[in-house]
């Protein structure tokens, strides 16, 4: 799912999602923040209950995992026999993997587990998809291509250009809501049909974790297995003050339906989800206002990318913005008034406007979905409703121990808020369990917002490069190349657009790319490639790209690069972040 | 690839690029690079008295109207010299380092970091000696003092980082009175772009949009031009699924515009109804007329009303029972030489929304019994209203029912529209003294109703004989409850 970068949240909360925040071997005492937000928490007092005998488990389970290889029929018996003084010990497994959330995350580590042939089910309370496919990433990617084909049709300037005559497009309402919805349904079938088709048990209810390697499926049938990987991702985080009734004041979930389009909508949040939605909106004709508690729009991009797609994106369109605010108070329309949106100052928090508006979409982030999972019944205490874990995905209890058998991947462990992400931690998990360490290099996975023209980045910013290029003493460089002076991009009369390559100018290591143009988020992936895999600036320059297609944005940008070592060798391990 | 990254640059990174500044004194042009113009400068100093120049928003692009500061790379009192960097701009396209052409000292900043400035304004103020700068200072300070009201700008100005002592701006404009003063102004985000290219004071302007909000279109009225057509909303479909485009307009010459007079281009939706109604002229029509006594019907609306029942519903359900006996009146002619008759009795009701009309239609409203009928009645104006109805909901009719009577609308006439056979316009129901068989006279509820019907295919007879149904229905509406 889309990544929760953006936080314009009320001045009480500190939700934050920071990537480094969720360090998994910080101690983890369990440390409600200082005011419940809506994300949910464990209780406390049955932590406390299951913790000493959970304990001594943990560390005879650390034992195996440390000392035994991993043969999968022979730890059966090791496991029952360190078990049996726990009242209920599996004896056998019902399945070799449980994947708790039937989401994209979910769906890859089953696909994955069944190729390594794993008796492998899928536990899923709602709709199998997830959030990505249901009310994410997918139905959204419809909305957008519906507004990207309005944008063209309606820029009369750039039709004449290329010699076009159209006249006035309109467009229909339902029938984009139905584009949507049927892509949503169609991408869920096929999720289905390929899970079915591979022989993964679907299991449909909520999961909730009763003990070591067993699952409660609904209200009664328990089921068990030998490793479980909770995948259950998250919901929309609405902070408090604001009352979402589901028709003027909206998340994401309901927008994506597209039952409206109002006139005047105020999105909260200038993040990834806001962005895509402000594209939606201002081309189906809709006035936007953007509330971002941050000084800056756009935050968690590339100041450099995020400036120039301010320019693009919001200045030349029906869009106003207010900075640094918080939304403290929104009120849906009722009784013939409109919404009402208080805003207060982000640093004094003096009251600062009120805005009147005809609806309001809150994109504030996403919080994780792990109420209910019985993260209680194995001391383990969320984080902010996050689910602590190691680089490996391993679930961490309250004591900072590794929870044997128990993985947990994607939104709900927030390392990184992306279906791919998650899909990439799910597959990872699978290797581990399967004989093969793995940790998963999150500094290649890349993160598209699929506005128009479309934005993506991998790696790191220029200040977050900056600042790890002080903290462990080497150079970094910066090359830029302008989609100006693409061939192709200039034949599609679409030359808007810059890509950025961060660098090391002595080992030629890639630290970041950061794309702004046409098809952005198809052409990340040569350096996500290159970061994953550890390619030298001085060998991918070589690399031949097709003419004229938009990849020699990418070639240009590579070859500009100045590098000074010429030896190619792996760059360094991959890290996990 | 013939192109090369360096091609784009300019556009992309912080180039430099020089500015001209002007003098105060206008000067030959080739005194600006003179290796002696010190010297002769100083001469002139005696009769100009000093020579502070002002530094100007420079146009960084073609399309550049104004430019933000982005920061002051020198400060005040700082000594520059001809082709070092002052400050950087960003235009709508990029970031570019702003060189100075003089050698001289940056006396005083107009505009400080974070605000905007259009383009030839002045930003800040160069002094040649020391001695100038207080003067330059008192020049700036009197230079912001008339440029800072007018930030109409859509973020609140950032507190300036260097608030610059000498050349201290007047203090910031009191914050807004909040709401307690007059009624504060609510503009949509394009209503204020669209003022700020204007130079519309948005204060000013009436707001007629929802809640007396100001609207891109009472911002153009402000600013006295044409508003331009809204984008891409759904209205249009509802009536033609494709707008043709514009015919070339007859070569009748168009009377000369009143003076004063504003053009406004027709929505979508009245293009639509425009066209629907020309092309209505192919059609030769006749209309017959018929009085109804109500006095039935009304009774039967007092009692069904508080099931949900509305007019239009009955009035539709008496016509479609009387469409079922004289099937020619529900019948089409499409191509001047066949009927179509149409197998379901689909009524549209033409309702008025805003700026437009549209009609909504009851599907085989002969079969659905009145409370379905009132029940899909007011879904479909919801829908309307919403503008969701999908086309078949509005172009599906095979016989259109008008009414005006709730304006007080005695008889009226209806154009026959496209594509069906005949229209039914009703009027009030009123009072009216009538005499009976008998010679008694009485008071009855009479409206009239006048059919628009298309003669190619519904005849005189065919039309009296399905009203005098029609009326026979209305006077004894049990039927209709059935």
């Amino acid at each position: 799912m889309q990544s929760s970068l953006s936080i314009s949240v009320s001045p009480h909360t500190s939700l934050t999602v920071q990537r480094s925040n969720r360090n998994a071997l910080e101690p983890l005492a369990f440390a409600p923040p200082s005011k419940p937000l809506n994300l949910r928490f464990c209780g406390l007092t049955r932590e406390a209950l299951g913790f000493s005998s959970l304990r001594r488990n943990s560390d005879s389970f650390r034992f195996r995992l440390s000392s035994s290889a991993r043969v999968r029929r022979a730890d059966k018996f090791f496991v029952s026999a360190s078990l049996s003084d726990n009242g209920s010990p599996p004896k056998t497994f019902d399945y070799d993997l449980l994947i708790v959330g039937a989401g994209v995350g979910g769906h890859g580590a089953a696909l994955h587990a069944v190729e390594k042939g794993l008796k492998t089910a899928i536990v899923e309370g709602d709709v199998v998809g997830g959030t990505c496919v249901n009310r994410g990433c997918v139905p959204s990617k419809a909305l957008l291509a519906v507004s990207g084909r309005m944008r063209e049709l309606q820029n009369d300037h750039h039709l004449r250009a290329l010699g076009l005559q159209v006249s006035a497009a309109g467009y229909d309402r339902q029938g984009v809501a139905d584009h949507a919805n049927n892509l949503a349904s169609k991408i869920r079938n096929n999720l289905t049909n390929s899970m079915k088709a591979l022989g993964v048990d679907i299991l449909t209810g909520f999961g909730t974790i009763l003990g070591p390697q067993k699952v409660k499926v609904g209200s009664d049938k328990v089921v068990t297995a030998k490793d479980i990987i909770i995948a259950t991702g998250s919901v929309p985080f609405v902070p408090k003050g604001i009352e979402v009734d589901g028709k003027t004041v909206i998340t994401s979930d309901h927008a994506l339906k597209l039952e409206s389009v109002p006139d005047w909508i105020a999105i909260v949040g200038s993040g990834y989800i806001g962005l895509e939605f402000s594209d939606v909106y201002t081309a189906l004709g809709s006035e936007v206002t953007f509330i971002e508690a941050l000084d800056q729009l756009m935050p968690g991009f590339d100041p450099e990318i995020g400036k120039l797609a301010q320019r693009v994106l919001i200045n030349p369109r029906k869009i106003d913005y207010h900075t640094g605010v918080f939304a403290t108070k929104i009120t849906p329309a009722k009784d013939g008034k409109p919404v009402t949106i208080e805003l207060i100052d982000a640093k004094t928090k003096e009251p600062k406007d009120t805005l009147e508006v005809d609806a309001a979409l809150i994109a504030t982030g996403r919080a994780p979905f792990t109420h209910g999972l019985g993260l209680e019944n194995i001391n383990v205490a969320t984080q902010r409703g996050f689910v602590p874990v190691d680089e490996r995905m391993r679930v961490m209890d309250s004591n900072g121990n590794l929870v044997p058998h128990l993985y947990c991947i994607g939104d709900a462990n927030g390392k990184m808020m992306l279906a791919h992400a998650a899909s990439a931690q799910g597959i990872s998990v699978v290797e581990q369990v399967t004989g093969r360490d793995h940790v998963l290099n999150h500094l290649s996975i890349p993160a598209a917002c699929f506005t128009h023209p479309e934005i993506s980045m991998v790696g790191l910013t220029e200040p977050q490069a900056r600042e790890k290029a002080e903290k462990e003493g080497f150079e970094i460089s910066i090359a830029k190349t302008s989609f100006k002076a693409n061939t192709k991009a200039l034949a599609e009369n679409e030359g808007e657009g810059l890509a950025k390559l961060i660098y090391r100018p002595d080992n030629g290591e890639i630290l970041g790319v950061h794309i702004f143009g046409l098809h952005a988020a198809d052409l990340i992936h040569e350096a996500s490639n290159a970061i994953a895999l550890g390619t030298r600036i001085q060998d991918i320059k070589l690399a031949v790209h097709a003419h004229p297609t938009l990849s020699e944005v990418l070639d240009e940008l590579f070859k500009s690069a100045k590098v000074k070592a010429h030896v190619s060798g792996p760059v360094s391990e991959p890290i996990a972040v | 690839m013939a192109s090369t990254p360096f091609l784009c640059r300019p556009s992309l990174s912080n180039t430099s690029i020089s500015f001209s500044s002007s003098t105060s004194t206008s000067l030959p042009a080739h005194f600006l690079r003179s290796p002696s113009s010190k010297n002769y400068s100083r001469r002139r100093i005696l009769s100009v008295r000093s020579k502070i120049r002002e530094i100007f928003m420079p146009a960084l692009s073609s399309t550049m109207t104004e430019g933000k500061i982005v920061s002051w790379i020198k400060s005040e009192g700082d000594r520059l010299s001809k082709g070092e960097s002052v400050v950087v701009v960003e235009s709508d396209k990029a970031d570019m380092d702003v060189e100075t052409f003089y050698d001289g000292i940056l006396a005083a900043i107009v505009v400080p970091e974070g605000e905007s400035a259009p383009v030839g304004a002045p930003i800040g103020l160069l002094a040649e000696t020391e001695e100038e700068i207080d003067e330059a200072r008192a020049k700036a300070a009197s230079k912001s003092a008339p440029s800072t009201p007018k930030a109409v700008t859509p973020t609140p100005p950032p507190p300036t980082s260097t608030p610059a002592p000498a050349i201290s701006q007047p203090p910031p404009p009191p914050a807004k009175p909040a709401s307690d003063g007059p009624r504060k102004i609510v503009a949509t985000p394009f209503a204020k772009k669209l003022a700020k290219q204007h130079k519309v004071n948005i204060e000013s302007v009436v707001g007629t949009g929802p809640f007396g909000r100001v609207t891109p279109a009472d911002v153009e009225t402000a600013a006295g031009i044409t508003p331009s057509k809204g984008i891409g909303t759904n209205a249009g479909s509802n009536i033609v699924s494709q707008p043709t485009p514009p015919k070339p307009a007859p070569s009748v010459a168009a009377p000369p515009p009143v003076p004063g007079s504003t053009v406004v281009p027709f929505t979508t939706m009245q293009a639509a109804v425009s066209k629907n109604m020309v092309d209505s002229l192919a059609v030769p029509t006749f209309r017959v007329g018929y009085p109804v006594t109500t006095d039935a019907l009304d009774a039967l609306y007092v009692k069904v009303k508080p099931k949900g029942v509305t007019m239009t519903a009955l009035l539709a359900k008496a016509a479609a029972m009387a469409l079922v006996q004289h099937p020619v009146v529900n019948a089409t002619c499409k191509d001047g030489k066949s009927f179509a008759h149409n197998s379901s009795i689909n009524i549209a009701v033409a309702v008025a929304i805003d700026g437009g009309l549209i009609t909504p239609v009851l599907q085989d409203a002969d079969k659905l019994d009145l409370y379905l009928l009132s029940e899909k009645w007011k879904e479909l104006l919801k829908k309307a209203r919403a503008k969701q109805l999908q086309p078949n909901e509005y172009n599906s009719g095979t016989f259109t029912l008008s009414n005006l009577g709730m304006f007080g609308v005695d008889r009226f006439d209806a154009i026959l529209p496209p594509g069906q056979g005949a229209i039914m316009a009703v009027g009030a129901s009123k009072p009216t003294v009538v005499a009976d068989a008998d010679g008694f006279f009485s008071v009855k509820s009479k409206m009239l109703v006048n059919v628009t019907a298309d003669h190619r295919i519904i005849y005189g007879a065919d039309l009296a004989a399905f009203l005098r149904t029609f009326a026979k229905i209305v006077e004894n509406p049990e039927s209709l409850t059935l």
